[in-house]
C-alpha cells in the first residue's frame, strides 16, 4: 500500500513537471480556457443573472481541465509508446495501473492552470463578478474534481494503452463529457433521459460542488462525497479494464510502433 | 546446472492489415521457432541483420510480447505465467535514443524507475550515485536529458537497467547509432557486467561485436536459428572455403544473380567502396571460382581482383545468405 502510494505520489510529480515542461500542453492550459470563457459568457450573458454567468465561467475552465486531461493523455501515452517509455513501464515489476493513474492525474492536476485561467480571465475582461462564497469548501471541491477528471482519463486510458492509433481518439472524448457533467450547458436544459446518465459521470457532481460552494445556495459535501466515490468506481473500472487491454496488447503485440 | 534463459520452440506471428477499402488480412511469422540456453554468467549473443527477429525473441523474454507458440523461462519460471517475477529479476536495456522522459534529468529518470523497480526508497540515493559513477555520467545528472549525445542516453539506459542490480540482463543493440568511442566504452562496460557474474543477452548485427563480446553466438535469420556455437567455432565453419573480391564500376542486379548461380559459390554481396563496388563472393570448399566470376563479369568495368580466407563476418554473410525464406 505503501508502495503504490510512493509510485504514485512520485509519478504524478515527475509527469506534472515532465508535462508542465512542454509548450504545447501549456499552450492548451492556457488558452483553450479562454476561448471556452468567451463562448460561455456570449451564450449566457443576455438576460441572465451573476450566478448563471459564475456558472457558465466555472464550466468553461472545468473544459478546459478536461480537455486537457482526455487529449493529453491520449497524446502522451502515444508518445510514451512511439518513445519505448510504454514497454519499459510494463517491464516494470510494478502493476501498469500504478503507472498510469499518475499520469492522467497529473494532466488534471495540471488543469488546475485552466481553472485559474479562465477565471480570471471573465472577471478581468467581462467584469463577471466571481465571487466564491464559501473559499474553503471551494478549495477543498477542487480536489475531488481533478481526482475525478484523472480517473476518468485513467477508465479511457485503458483503450489508449490497447490500440496504437488511439490518441487520435483523445478528443472524441471531450464533448460528451462536458455535455453529461453540465460544464456546457445545464443539465436540466437536456433531455430528460440524459440525467440518470449524467449522475454516473463523476465531474457532474465536482461541478456541482464547486458551483454550490462558489455561489454558497447549498453544501457541497454530498456532492464531493459523490465525486470521490465514483472516482473510485473508475479506479477499479479503469484497473480492471487496463489489465484485459494490456493483456490483449501484449498478445497483439501492439505496446510498440516497431 | 540449470540454464538462466530458456527458448523452447519461440514462435510469434504478427497480424497486419493493408489497403484503405479493400483492407486485407497478413500474417507476418517474425519468429519461426528459435530455441537456445544459456547458462549463468554467460554472455550471449543474438547476431542477425534488421528483421531477423532479434528484437522479437527479446521481447518474448522479458514479458512484453506472449509468444505464439513455443515457451520461455527465466530462472526458472515461465516469462508468461510468472511475468511480475520475472520482472523483478531482469533488466532491459535497448538501443536508439528513445526510452527515456527528454524534459526531466538523468537524475529524475533513474529516481522514477528505482521507485518502480522497488529499490528501497533510503537506499535509492547511494544506488544512484553508485550507478552514476560506474556510466560516467555523475556530475551530468541535474541536466535534462533531452541536451544528451546518444552516447550519454545509452549510458543512463545502462544505469536504468541495473537499478535493482539484476541477475539477468537484455541487451537490444545497446551501440545503435553510437560513435566509434562512445561504442567502445559501451563494450567494455557490457564486459564488465559479465565479470560481475550477470548473464547477459544481446542482440546485435555488429560482427564485431559478437566476436568481441560473447561466449556463445546464435545466428539468426528471418526468424530461425541458422547457427550455434562460439565464435571460434562459427568461424571454422566456413574456414575451409574460400572468398574472392572484385573491385566493380557499376553492377547490375542481373550480373550479380549470374555470379550467385555458379557451382560452388555460397554467397555473393555487393558493398560500396569509395567510387567503385566490391563483389564479394563466397565458395565452398574445393570450389575456386574466380575465372568463372571474371568470365561471368563480361561486360562489367573491373579493377582490383583479390582471393582471402574467410572471415567471422564471412561465416556471418553465408549463413543469413543461405537461410531458407519459408521451411
Amino acid at each position: 500500500m505503501r508502495r503504490a502510494l510512493r509510485a504514485v505520489v512520485l509519478g504524478g510529480a515527475l509527469h506534472f513537471k515532465q508535462e508542465s515542461r512542454n509548450p504545447f500542453f501549456l499552450w492548451i492550459v492556457i488558452c483553450t480556457p479562454l476561448v471556452y470563457a468567451t463562448m460561455a459568457y456570449f451564450l449566457f450573458r443576455g438576460g441572465q443573472d451573476d450566478a448563471t454567468l459564475v456558472t457558465a465561467s466555472l464550466g468553461s475552465a472545468l473544459m478546459g481541465i478536461w480537455s486537457l486531461t482526455t487529449t493529453a493523455a491520449a497524446s502522451t501515452l502515444g508518445r510514451q509508446r512511439r518513445v519505448g517509455i510504454l514497454e519499459l513501464l510494463v517491464a516494470a515489476p510494478t502493476p501498469f495501473w500504478l503507472t498510469i493513474v499518475p499520469i492522467t492525474l497529473a494532466l488534471a492536476a495540471l488543469g488546475v492552470y485552466s481553472l485559474a485561467t479562465g477565471l480570471i480571465y471573465v472577471t478581468v475582461l467581462f467584469g463577471v463578478p466571481v465571487t466564491i462564497a464559501n473559499p474553503f469548501a471551494f478549495c477543498v471541491s477542487v480536489l475531488p474534481m481533478i481526482l475525478s477528471m484523472g480517473m476518468l482519463g485513467f477508465l479511457f486510458c485503458a483503450a489508449f494503452v490497447r490500440f496504437r492509433s488511439s490518441w487520435m481518439v483523445g478528443n472524441l472524448f471531450e464533448f460528451p463529457v462536458w455535455t453529461l457533467s453540465g460544464m456546457l450547458i445545464p443539465i436540466a436544459v437536456l433531455p430528460v433521459w440524459v440525467e440518470p446518465i449524467s449522475w454516473f459521470v463523476a465531474p457532474t457532481w465536482g461541478m456541482s460542488a464547486l458551483r454550490e460552494a462558489a455561489l454558497g445556495n447549498a453544501s457541497p459535501w454530498d456532492d464531493i462525497g459523490m465525486c470521490i466515490a465514483l472516482s473510485v468506481v473508475y479506479a477499479a473500472a479503469g484497473g480492471a479494464l487496463l489489465r484485459v487491454f494490456l493483456r490483449s496488447a501484449l498478445r497483439r503485440g501492439t505496446l510498440a510502433l516497431s | 546446472m540449470a540454464p538462466v534463459i530458456e527458448a523452447l520452440d519461440l514462435h510469434r506471428t504478427y497480424k497486419t492489415t493493408t489497403g484503405t477499402f479493400r483492407r486485407r488480412s497478413l500474417e507476418v511469422e517474425a519468429v519461426r521457432g528459435v530455441s537456445f540456453e544459456i547458462g549463468e554468467g554467460e554472455l550471449f549473443g543474438l547476431l542477425g541483420p534488421n528483421g531477423a527477429g532479434k528484437t522479437t525473441t527479446i521481447k518474448m523474454l522479458i514479458t512484453l510480447l506472449i509468444p505464439t507458440a513455443g515457451s520461455a523461462r527465466v530462472l526458472g519460471r515461465d516469462v508468461v505465467d510468472h511475468a511480475m517475477w520475472v520482472r523483478q529479476r531482469i533488466g532491459y536495456v535497448f538501443g536508439g535514443d528513445r526510452g527515456l522522459y527528454e524534459r526531466l534529468s538523468a537524475w529524475d529518470n533513474l529516481r522514477y524507475f528505482a521507485e518502480l523497480y522497488g529499490v528501497e526508497p533510503r537506499r535509492q540515493k547511494a544506488r544512484l550515485e553508485e550507478l552514476l559513477d560506474l556510466v560516467g555520467l555523475r556530475g551530468r545528472e541535474r541536466e535534462r536529458v533531452e541536451g544528451y549525445s546518444r552516447g550519454m542516453r545509452q549510458r543512463l539506459h545502462i544505469a536504468r537497467g541495473l537499478l535493482h542490480d539484476p541477475p539477468v540482463l537484455f541487451l537490444d543493440e545497446p551501440t545503435l547509432g553510437v560513435d566509434p568511442v562512445g561504442a567502445r566504452e559501451l563494450r567494455a562496460m557490457i564486459s564488465s557486467l559479465k565479470d560481475a557474474g550477470k548473464t547477459v543477452l544481446l542482440t546485435t548485427h555488429y560482427m564485431f561485436e559478437a566476436d568481441t563480446l560473447c561466449d556463445r553466438i546464435a545466428v539468426v535469420a528471418r526468424g530461425r536459428i541458422v547457427a550455434e556455437g562460439t565464435p571460434r567455432e562459427l568461424k571454422a565453419s566456413v574456414a575451409s572455403g574460400s572468398v574472392v573480391e572484385v573491385e566493380v564500376y557499376g553492377i547490375e542486379d542481373d550480373a550479380v544473380e549470374r555470379l550467385r548461380s555458379i557451382e560452388g559459390v555460397t554467397a555473393v554481396t555487393v558493398e560500396p567502396r569509395d567510387h567503385a563496388q566490391v563483389v564479394i563472393v563466397q565458395a565452398a570448399p574445393g570450389h575456386e571460382p574466380a575465372q568463372e566470376v571474371l568470365a561471368r563479369l563480361d561486360g562489367v568495368s573491373v579493377g582490383r581482383v583479390s582471393s582471402r580466407e574467410p572471415t567471422l563476418e564471412d561465416a556471418y554473410v553465408a549463413l543469413v545468405t543461405d537461410a531458407p525464406a519459408t521451411q
